[in-house]
């Protein structure tokens, strides 16, 4: 396939100066050379993770009960959303080395066809990634509660839907006898936070933030099940705690109390774990979508050229190739994230 | 761009159509191959708990896996493989060396910073 590195020549000539003793051009080896220096970047913070991985006491969050979730279909799907990204992207990057095939063909129509395949690719990638960071920051249903002894436990189980709110005294906004079914999670979590939802498990009793006080009509949480993150006095790392038992406890958590409860994740609180994990998670994923970004970016950039022939009247498409090695690049580096952030 | 010092090395790496239908069995080979390895993987991820006993032999299992995918990706898609040996050496000899050092160096720090974080807890 690659014509001049697989021909016989003497390595007296190869390495005697006015041929590429690689027989590559300059910019194939540059790109080879940046490759490198990036893989370096990657692994750097990928080891840096271990690192803090390694000394963390804490439970450190698993993967498939992190990510369990599928657009429109909800929760209890472990992994396998990032599954498909996963194959979202190693299926463009055959579309890509399908796009460099044809180049070596001089086959333009063909190059087009699988540039514009890749192209897709890569912004479903970007959209998915979006979707999960989404999911990551906002959180699961129940959040993390912090339990009477101390320990904190995350919960699975199904969220009882929230109805409505049926205002019974009258704050600055809404009047006594309002019933309002709008924004019902957002307003829900905000108040058990502040700690102004009281008696949960039916449902109970919210104080808006507007401070008009509603009942809150429920339905009822099924399969509930805690599992404790960080001990306690009385729990210790991974135990469970299930059904009536943990409904019961996790409403005493939140009856009246503020602050026991964390939603999803960012900067400062985690809801899956430890909180290194959302740092790693965040400039990680992060520094990958961008690649993927400007690697997609790229892409539109070389296939313009594509579309204009501009390669084709050079008489080669060896730009193709050199994006190709970029975005299989990207493809490389997510193979790893995906073993540490999702897998192990 | 008629110059005799510059030698454009793709024009070399043209082929013919008969020539691109066996590399094209060969991607698509090399496709089935990386998705099989991630769908058992997603498969172990999914239904082996972490508190198994058998969970330290599925990790590493991850690790080889992944290295596997790695290679067929660096190998053949980006077609390392296919490059001079010279090339081959200058891109993954030093990096291989490198990495592996950060590794082992890292993972026996943090093992003994963990000692430490673990003697201040009792």
């Amino acid at each position: 396939m690659s014509g001049h590195a697989t021909k016989e020549i003497d390595s007296a000539t190869l390495w005697g100066g006015k041929i590429s003793p690689f027989s590559t051009s300059y910019g194939k080896l540059m790109m080879w050379f940046f490759l490198v220096s990036d893989a370096l970047t990657f692994g750097g913070l990928l080891i840096a993770y271990g690192f803090t991985r390694f000394n963390t006491l804490d439970a450190w969050p698993i993967g498939e009960e992190t990510f369990n979730s599928m657009p429109f279909l909800g929760h209890g799907y472990p992994l396998l959303y990032v599954a498909l990204m996963t194959f979202i992207l190693i299926v463009s990057s055959v579309t890509m080395v399908l796009a460099v095939e044809a180049g070596h063909r001089m086959d333009k129509k063909g190059v087009v066809k699988w540039m514009i395949a890749t192209i897709i690719g890569g912004f479903f990638f970007v959209g998915s990634q979006a979707w999960e960071w989404s999911h990551f920051i906002h959180g699961s249903e129940f959040g993390k509660v912090e339990l009477a002894d101390g320990s904190q436990a995350i919960v699975h189980g199904k969220f009882g839907e929230l109805k409505n709110f049926t205002v019974t005294e009258a704050g600055k906004h809404y009047r006594k006898g309002d019933v309002i079914t709008e924004d019902l999670r957002h307003q829900y979590q905000h108040a058990v936070v502040e700690g102004k939802v009281i008696g949960g498990a039916n449902g109970g009793v919210i104080t808006l933030h507007d401070g008009s006080i509603a009942k809150v009509n429920k339905a009822k949480d099924e399969h509930m099940k805690l599992i404790i993150k960080v001990k306690g006095a009385k729990y210790k790392l991974q135990d469970v705690i299930e059904n009536e038992e943990a409904s019961r406890m996790y409403y005493e958590a939140i009856d009246g109390h503020a602050h026991k409860v964390i939603y999803g994740a960012n900067l400062k609180e985690n809801e899956y774990g430890t909180q290194q994990y959302a740092q790693f998670f965040f400039f990680i994923t992060g520094f990958h979508g961008f690649h993927v970004f400007s690697g997609v970016c790229i892409n539109i950039i070389i296939l313009m050229g594509v579309l204009r022939g501009v390669y084709h009247k050079r008489g080669h498409y060896e730009m193709v190739e050199k994006t190709g090695l970029y975005w299989h690049f990207v493809d490389l580096v997510w193979v790893f994230v995906f073993t540490f952030f999702y897998l192990v | 761009m008629e110059r005799d010092d510059i030698i454009e090395y793709s024009l070399d790496a043209h082929h013919s159509e008969e020539q691109g239908v066996i590399l094209r069995k060969k991607i698509w080979k090399v496709t089935a191959l990386l998705t099989a390895i991630t769908v058992v993987e997603v498969m172990l991820g999914a239904f082996i708990k972490q508190h198994d006993a058998i969970w330290p032999l599925v990790k590493y299992s991850f690790i080889v896996m992944t290295l596997v995918k790695a290679a067929y990706i660096v190998l053949s898609f980006m077609h390392l493989g296919d490059e001079r040996k010279a090339l081959k050496y200058v891109i993954l000899v030093p990096y291989i060396i490198f990495i592996i050092y950060l590794i082992f160096i890292c993972l026996t720090e943090s093992t003994y910073v963990r000692s430490i974080w673990e003697s201040h807890a009792n």
